[in-house]
Order: structure tokens, then C-alpha cells, then sequence
């Protein structure tokens, strides 16, 4: 396949203004009448919808959720980030651009990251505007603080909130159009299938989860906003609904998946008790601005922390990486974590935790400071432990948090099928091979506000309108039927082991050999291991009640059956990118500090994988990165 | 430390809108106190599935305190026992060794019981898309220190606006009023500077919009801010209802100006 990015000509700073002039336009009295299709109502997808919507088009967005305010961008908490340069401290759009680039280990566009950083500032106008509450300095203007993997101050924040607050103001513009009529909002729909037509994607079919009705939409364009898939392995810091289907799906049908090995571990979360444990929560890494991460110097300590003392402790990332400290990158604090646990040095129950204590901070800028900074950041520590943390220093471990990888799209946010959308995490386009600490709002923010709305219209105005296809065509009765079958064939399985075990023993498989630190033998293992999992799960799953009522069992079972296929898929990916890069990190190649070693010679691409069919293995198409405004350096952050 | 309890659980059981629904009892053994009251409940669930029976239709998403998916009604008490406290982060140790706990759904006219646990709040988000909004299209924006927000009042909007939308005060209101939900928007709106031109409109909508949903009205009980997993106090109410008076006796109709030139 040829993979053609769309890159505009021209200098990178004039690319996306040039872009947007050479792109046709939609006569205003034309764009009602095209219909889009948004899947997914968090920062991209809420944010799209409610864009498109403004501008005149018609759109129908579709949440598995009861209510568009609840998709998991809400959960994210420390910031947003954009190069305002409201400290003097030398930002600028060049810095964020580089610094992104960087941060993501040379494996992005340089095209789409400078785009990201244009736009950054307009999204800090916009969320205003709409009132989202940020932080505020004492003469009323906007406050900033500092966050991993950067040296100046631009990340924007709502307390531990910002995720919430972003996501609110999108919601509301969204219901605003709702109200309005110019959106139809679907709620608790989760798609089962997108309907190509001739190569063409024309809409979808979606299982309504109250009713379990199967029902198709047809539309000009259909948009993918739908996360990402860290809950393949299982454990993770995303809501238990977040799943890879829909964009699975688009993938079947002939999208292409972009680096699915890209993924980011956090350093930041709240460890693991037990096997009954359902999920992971994030401590924001905001909290490594000014607590200091540390183990015991020797394996084996099992002395409580404040018995500990300070010629005694290890602040291994202060040490390692002097210049950056605790603030260093996710990808290298997760590795550092991982690696002082495997010496022994663990602390906690099960060994696999490290210290992030507050103490210090707290001595220099009092109990007061600490609270207003974190306050509920450690109140919900406090929930989930039982721990005091501003008395006892939490325990902190890595997990997964966010994937880089995910649908390949060009500079328009169109996927390898002419029509088809992605938009937020659910796309590959700009963190290259590790994201930053709030670059996430940013990206999706700038998708669903700025980037779709402009880049729809180049091609919705190659449309004749009035051409849409009729709801009962045969491509649409397909696709239902396809939809229906996936279904029967998971209840007439009859076995004995639930979609969670299943999804659990996926998990593990993961994160042993797909984790944080990968080897050929092990994803050779893992590879032998997942195939025979799915062969046990289409033949030992356990299924109760029906598909024509509330079913939320069978909503599991379908999402882990993707998952057991994607996660195949990462394996395969993270097997043939024979280098370290960001969060993918294969211990043949490191340096002798153990740091990633990359291989620019051979894979300074993009790896986009091609679906071939059920059981037959998938090409693996490769975009050449050019780099002609950066120099492609070794990352270090000493 | 860790350690294990066993309970019994009453948790109401209704197979759709129309059933009447009924408690059923379910005894749960070996519970690790570690465990959230959700991963509870998935124990128990598993343990349905395999020995045949339909398991427990709860809502539930992020498990982290935020999205306002889970809002189960325990021993009486939105949210369960602990102040501040989503169904989410609460956790076994909240309990005694043989406590008998019952779960119900949250019980109002205008939130539907879906099926066991599970209800309909879209009302929420019809009173939202009446007015709990800033109207400005993307691209139509200032730059952004070009609005200065008192400290004070970022603040205080930023206390309001920390609503989850999980209806736990419509479910502690004798009265299943949504004042709080309501209150809250309109406080976080009307705190800030870009709130102001819509100030009035807003109320008047949104509570006209919360009164055609069929919540109930406030007589002061305050069991919506005891209830509150995110703080949201009562005073947020009563700026609303100044707002609101404020509207009904500045309100007329908006005058056909015509469309310009």
C-alpha cells in the first residue's frame, strides 16, 4: 500500500495556513446537507461534534456511555499543554514543537507536531472562553506549572481536574448543538461495524445497550474518536469500558494500524493489591514537581519509610538524570522504576512500588501549599489505600496509562479508507514513540476543534450532495448481519470461563512479554501464547441471558475478543521494530547505561499493518519519517 | 493490613422498566477488605455467571471518582458510608466482619430504573443542553489573559463546577430535587466573567427545563450536600435562586429584530 501522508509543500511554519487555503470549502448552503458520523464523545470526539455542528453539517454522535460528559478524558488530571509563553522563560511554538518531537523519540511527523503546537494557544482561547474554570494567579490571570519531559512552564490546569474541566466545556458546547437540533446524540450505543461501500466508509452499526437492538446509520463521513487500547492489558489506569473495537473493526475493513507496539507505561499509579483488581488509578505526575521518587539503598530494606534515613535512601532518578530529576520522561521514570524493583529494592507489600514523598515540599512550602496543589489527588490516595499521604510517603508503580500507536492517518486525520476519520488517541499521528505529560488534552483538543473541522470539508466538497447511500442497502444489510453473527456465535460458545478470566490471562501475557521492557524470545512466547488463548476462549467462553436486553457481559466478551486479536497484532509489531525507541523498549538494544538505543538507519518509519483476513498474517506497510527541521539526536535528559 | 469479611448482600433485582423489581439476597465470603465495593460486586457476578444466574447490572466506567457513572444507593446512603466518597472509591474496609448491606438503585420519577441498578439520567443532560452553556462557537475566541478571573472567584467556580452529574443528591432529596446538579452549573457559569451575558437566561432555562423533567422542588433539607461525593455545598443554591428571581422579573421575551442587513 502507498502511504501518502498529504504533507503540504512549503516551510513547516507555513504548511497547515497554506493547507487550509489550497483545501475547497463547502458552500454554506450545501453543508447541511452532509451528514457525519462521530463515534466517541470525549475531548475529540465532543469537541468534533460540536465543530461540525457549527459550521452547518449535519452530525450524529454515538457514546457507549449514558451521558457524552462521562467518557474517560474527564479522568485525565494534570494539565494542557501550550506554547503561550505567559513565563518569559523562553517558550515558544518551536519549543513545543521540538521538545514533542523529542519526547517522542524521533518516531512522529514533523508536519503534525508543528501543527499541534500552532494550534495549542487557540485551544487555551477557546476552552476559556467557554468558561472552563483553569487556575488562576492572584491578579486573574491564567497560572502555568512545569510538567514532565519539559523545562519551561506551559501546561494549563483545573487543580487535578483539567481532563474534567476541558471535557465539561466540550460536553457543553456539544449539548448546546444537541439542544439545538444540529446534533443527534446516541447514548449508550457502542459501535459493532463500519459500512464501506466501494472501498468508501458510509456509516456504521451500533448495538444499542438498553434495547440490544442492532441498527445502521449512513452518513458522508464517518469520524473515529475512540481512545485508546491500553485495557488490553487489563490492569490500566483507563475505565473499564475503553476498548479497541471500534478502530478494530475500521482496521478489518482496510484501515491501517499505525506502530500498535507504541505504548505509553506511567510511572505515577497506585500499585496493585490483589488479584480481585479491577483497574489502576494515576497519581498525576504533576506530583513529581515536587515530591521526590526514591527506594532504599539496599535490596531487601523492609524497614517502614520514616526508619529509613537519608544516607539510606536512593533518589535514583535524581541521581541518573541530574538535569531533568524526577521530572524526566514517562518512558524513562517507568524504566528506572521497574528496574530498582527487579534489584530487590522494592518497597510495599508485593515489592513493586517506589516512594513518592511529599515530605520535603511540604517542610518548604507548607501543609497549606501542598493541599491547594494536590488536595484531591491525595484525598483519593488516601480513599484507594487507607494511607495518609501527607503523613507516610505513597507508593507509586508504573501501568498503562496511554497508547501512541493506534489508526494510521494523514495530515486530514483520514485513515487508509477514503471517508473514515480518527481523531485523539485513537489515531497514531503525533506522539511519535513516547507522549509527553499533558499532551494528550492537546492533541485531542486540537483534532476535534481545529483539525477535523478544517480538513472534513477538503473532502466532503468531492462529494455531490444527495448521494448518500439508502439505509437498506445491501452493504448495510451486511454489515448488520456481520454484526449479528459476532454475537450468536459468542452465546452458542456455552463454555465455562468469563470474558473477565479471559481478558485477565490476556493481561498478563502483555504485560510480562509486551510491557515495559520486551525481548525477542518473549514476544516469540507471547506470540505462540495468544493465538491459543483465543482458541480457548471461541471455545470456553461463558456467556449468560441474550443479546436483546442489557447485557453487560456480552459487551466484555465482544471488546475482549478484539483485544485478544489486537494484542497479537502489538506483539507482532514490537517483534519486527528491531531498536528501542520511547515506551518501546527491546533490551537487545540499549546502551551501556541501559538506556533505548535506537536504530535510525532502519527504522526511522512509521510501521502500518495492513489486516490480510482471519489467519493470515498482516503486511506490514512502512511511511519513511523525514526530519529536515530537527536534528535527530540521542535522547538524554542527564 | 488485609484481611477478609463475609456479608450478605440484599441488592434490588428488576429485569426492566416495566418489572416491579424485588430484593434478592446474596451471601459473600472471604471479601478482601482491599477490594473496592465494585470489585466486590464483580466477585459476586462472577460467582453468578458460573453457577448459571444473571449477573447484577450496575453502571460503572471510570473507577476512579470522576465520570459519575456509579451511583448505587447503599444501606440507605448515596455513595455508602464514607463522606466524600464515590460508589467507585469506596472500599471494603469501610465494612464489619457480618454486615449485612443492602444496594438499591437511585429512586426518583425522573431517573428510571433501566434494569437491576441501572437508571436513566438523561434528564441531566436535557437541563444541560437548555442553557448550561457559555454560547460561543469554536474560533470565536479572545485570547485568553485577555479576561482576567479574581482568584477568588476562578476558585469558587472551579468548587461548583467539580460536579460528577451521579445524581447522588437527587437520590438523598425526599423530594428527588435537582436543585444541587442544577445549582452548581448555573454557580460555575455565573462566577466568571464570560458567564455574564447569558446569566439570566440561563437560570430561567435551566430551571424551567429541571422542572419539566419532573425533579422535585427544594424545601431546604440539605441531605443533597451531605450526599455530595465532590463537596458541592448549598450555598451554590442559593445564588441560584437569586439568579432566577432575578430572571423572572427582568424577563420578557426577546424582540424579532430581524435577521441585519
Amino acid at each position: 500500500m502507498d502511504l501518502n501522508a498529504h504533507i503540504p509543500e512549503g516551510p513547516l511554519e507555513q504548511k497547515w495556513d497554506q493547507h487550509r487555503f489550497d483545501e475547497k470549502l463547502v458552500n454554506p448552503n450545501n453543508k447541511r446537507k452532509y451528514k457525519v458520523i462521530v463515534v466517541g464523545s470525549g475531548l475529540a470526539g465532543a469537541s468534533a461534534a460540536a465543530s461540525l455542528a457549527e459550521l452547518g453539517y449535519e452530525v450524529a454522535c454515538f457514546c457507549y456511555q449514558d451521558s457524552p460528559r462521562r467518557a474517560h478524558s474527564i479522568a485525565a488530571q494534570g494539565g494542557i499543554n501550550a506554547a503561550k509563553n505567559y513565563h518569559n522563560d523562553g517558550d515558544s511554538v518551536r519549543r513545543l514543537f521540538y521538545d514533542t518531537v523529542k519526547g517522542g523519540d524521533f518516531r512522529s511527523r514533523e508536519a503534525n507536531v508543528y501543527r499541534l503546537a500552532q494550534i495549542s494557544s487557540s485551544i487555551i482561547d477557546q476552552c476559556v472562553a467557554q468558561g472552563v474554570p483553569f487556575a488562576r494567579e492572584y491578579g486573574g490571570l491564567l497560572d502555568n506549572r512545569s510538567f514532565g519531559g519539559a523545562q519551561v512552564s506551559r501546561t494549563f490546569y483545573a487543580r487535578g481536574q483539567t481532563g474534567q474541566q476541558l471535557l465539561l466545556g466540550a460536553y457543553q458546547a456539544l449539548e448546546r448543538q444537541i439542544g439545538m437540533g444540529a446534533v443527534q446524540m446516541f447514548t449508550r450505543h457502542e459501535m459493532q461495524e463500519l459500512i464501506v461501500v466501494d472501498g468508501v466508509a458510509k456509516g456504521i452499526v451500533t448495538r444499542d445497550m438498553v434495547s440490544g437492538a442492532i441498527e445502521s446509520f449512513v452518513a458522508d463521513a464517518v469520524c473515529l474518536a475512540t481512545g485508546g487500547y491500553g485495557n488490553v492489558f487489563y490492569l490500566a489506569t483507563y475505565a473499564k469500558g475503553c476498548n479497541t473495537s471500534a478502530i478494530w473493526r475500521a482496521h478489518q475493513k482496510g484501515a491501517c494500524f499505525a506502530n500498535p507496539c507504541y505504548t505509553q507505561i506511567h510511572p505515577t499509579c497506585i500499585p496493585v493489591t490483589g488479584d480481585h483488581q479491577s483497574k489502576l488509578t494515576l497519581m498525576s505526575e504533576s506530583l513529581r514537581n515536587d515530591g521526590r521518587i526514591w527506594v532504599p539503598l539496599k535490596a531487601g530494606d523492609t524497614r517502614s519509610p520514616e526508619q529509613i534515613p537519608e544516607a539510606e535512601r536512593d533518589y535514583y532518578l535524581e541521581r541518573k538524570y541530574p538535569s531533568y530529576g524526577n521530572l524526566a520522561p514517562r518512558d524513562i521514570a517507568s524504566r528506572a522504576a521497574k528496574q530498582v524493583c527487579d534489584d530487590g529494592r522494592g518497597v510495599g507489600g508485593t515489592g513493586l512500588g517506589v516512594y513518592l514523598d511529599l515530605s520535603e515540599a511540604t517542610r518548604r512550602l507548607g501543609l497549606r501549599k501542598i493541599e491547594e496543589k494536590y488536595g484531591n489527588l491525595l484525598e483519593m490516595y488516601d480513599r484507594i489505600t487507607g494511607e495518609d499521604p501527607y503523613k507516610v510517603p505513597m507508593r507509586i508503580y508504573p501501568a498503562s496509562h496511554y497508547t501512541m500507536g493506534g489508526l494510521w492517518v494523514d495530515y486530514n486525520l483520514m485513515t487508509t479508507i477514503p471517508g473514515l476519520f480518527c481523531m485523539g488517541e485513537a489515531n497514531f499521528s503525533d506522539h511519535g514513540a513516547n507522549r509527553l505529560g499533558a499532551s494528550a488534552l492537546m492533541q485531542g483538543l486540537a483534532d476535534g476543534y481545529f483539525v477535523l473541522p478544517a480538513t472534513i470539508s477538503g473532502y466532503l466538497a468531492g462529494i455531490k450532495p444527495g448521494t448518500r447511500i439508502k439505509p437498506d442497502a445491501p452493504e448495510v444489510k451486511a454489515a448488520e448481519e456481520a454484526a449479528q453473527a459476532r454475537a450468536t456465535r459468542l452465546f452458542a460458545i456455552k463454555g465455562r470461563q468469563t470474558p473477565t478470566e479471559f481478558h485477565r490471562q490476556l493481561g498478563r501475557i502483555m504485560w510480562e512479554h509486551c510491557g515495559m521492557a520486551r525481548t525477542e524470545a518473549g514476544l516469540k512466547e507471547a506470540l505462540k501464547l495468544i493465538p491459543e488463548l483465543r482458541e480457548r476462549f471461541y471455545h470456553d467462553l461463558c456467556l449468560p441471558g441474550s443479546g436483546a436486553e442489557v447485557n453487560q457481559t456480552l459487551e466484555l466478551a465482544g471488546r475482549v475478543a478484539d483485544f485478544l486479536e489486537l494484542g497479537e497484532l502489538m506483539c507482532l509489531d514490537a517483534l519486527e521494530r528491531r531498536e528501542s525507541c520511547g515506551g518501546h523498549f527491546r533490551e537487545e538494544w540499549q546502551t551501556e547505561e541501559g538506556e533505548a538505543l535506537r536504530d535510525d538507519e532502519h527504522f526511522c518509519h512509521v510501521a502500518a499493518w495492513e489486516y490480510q483476513g482471519a489467519n493470515r498474517p498482516p503486511k506490514r506497510n512502512v511511511e519513511q519519517l523525514t526530519f529536515e527541521n530537527v536534528h535527530l539526536a540521542t535522547r538524554s535528559y542527564k | 493490613m488485609a484481611k477478609t469479611i463475609d456479608i450478605t448482600l440484599h441488592v434490588w433485582r428488576q429485569k426492566n422498566a416495566k418489572d416491579p423489581g424485588r430484593f434478592v439476597d446474596y451471601e459473600a465470603k472471604g471479601v478482601s477488605t482491599e477490594m473496592s465495593f465494585l470489585e466486590m460486586l464483580d466477585v459476586v457476578n462472577e460467582n453468578l455467571i458460573h453457577t448459571g444466574g444473571e449477573p447484577i447490572v450496575f453502571d460503572h466506567d471510570c473507577r476512579e471518582g470522576i465520570c459519575g457513572a456509579c451511583n448505587l444507593v447503599i444501606n440507605g446512603r448515596p455513595h455508602g458510608p464514607r463522606d466524600r466518597t464515590t460508589t467507585c472509591q469506596l472500599h471494603m474496609r469501610s465494612f464489619d466482619d457480618g454486615a449485612s448491606i443492602t444496594i438499591e438503585p437511585v429512586r426518583a420519577e425522573a431517573f428510571p430504573v433501566l434494569q437491576d441498578l441501572m437508571v436513566d439520567r438523561s434528564a441531566f443532560d436535557r437541563v444541560i443542553a437548555a442553557g448550561g452553556f457559555i454560547s460561543v462557537a469554536t474560533g470565536c475566541s479572545v485570547e485568553a489573559n485577555g479576561t482576567p478571573v479574581p482568584k477568588q472567584n476562578a476558585d469558587l467556580a472551579m468548587d461548583a463546577a467539580a460536579c460528577i452529574g451521579c445524581g447522588a443528591c437527587v437520590a438523598a432529596c425526599p423530594n428527588a430535587s435537582a436543585m444541587l446538579f442544577v445549582a452548581a452549573k448555573i454557580s460555575h457559569l455565573a462566577l466568571l466573567p464570560q458567564g455574564q451575558p447569558e446569566r439570566v437566561t440561563r437560570a430561567r432555562a435551566m430551571v424551567n427545563q429541571m422542572d419539566a423533567e419532573g425533579f422535585g422542588t427544594c424545601t431546604n433539607h440539605g441531605e443533597c450536600e451531605a450526599a455530595c461525593p465532590k463537596g458541592i455545598t448549598l450555598e451554590n443554591i442559593a445564588r441560584m435562586n437569586r439568579d432566577f428571581i432575578k430572571a423572572s422579573l427582568l424577563y420578557r421575551r426577546e424582540s424579532s429584530g430581524g435577521g441585519g442587513a
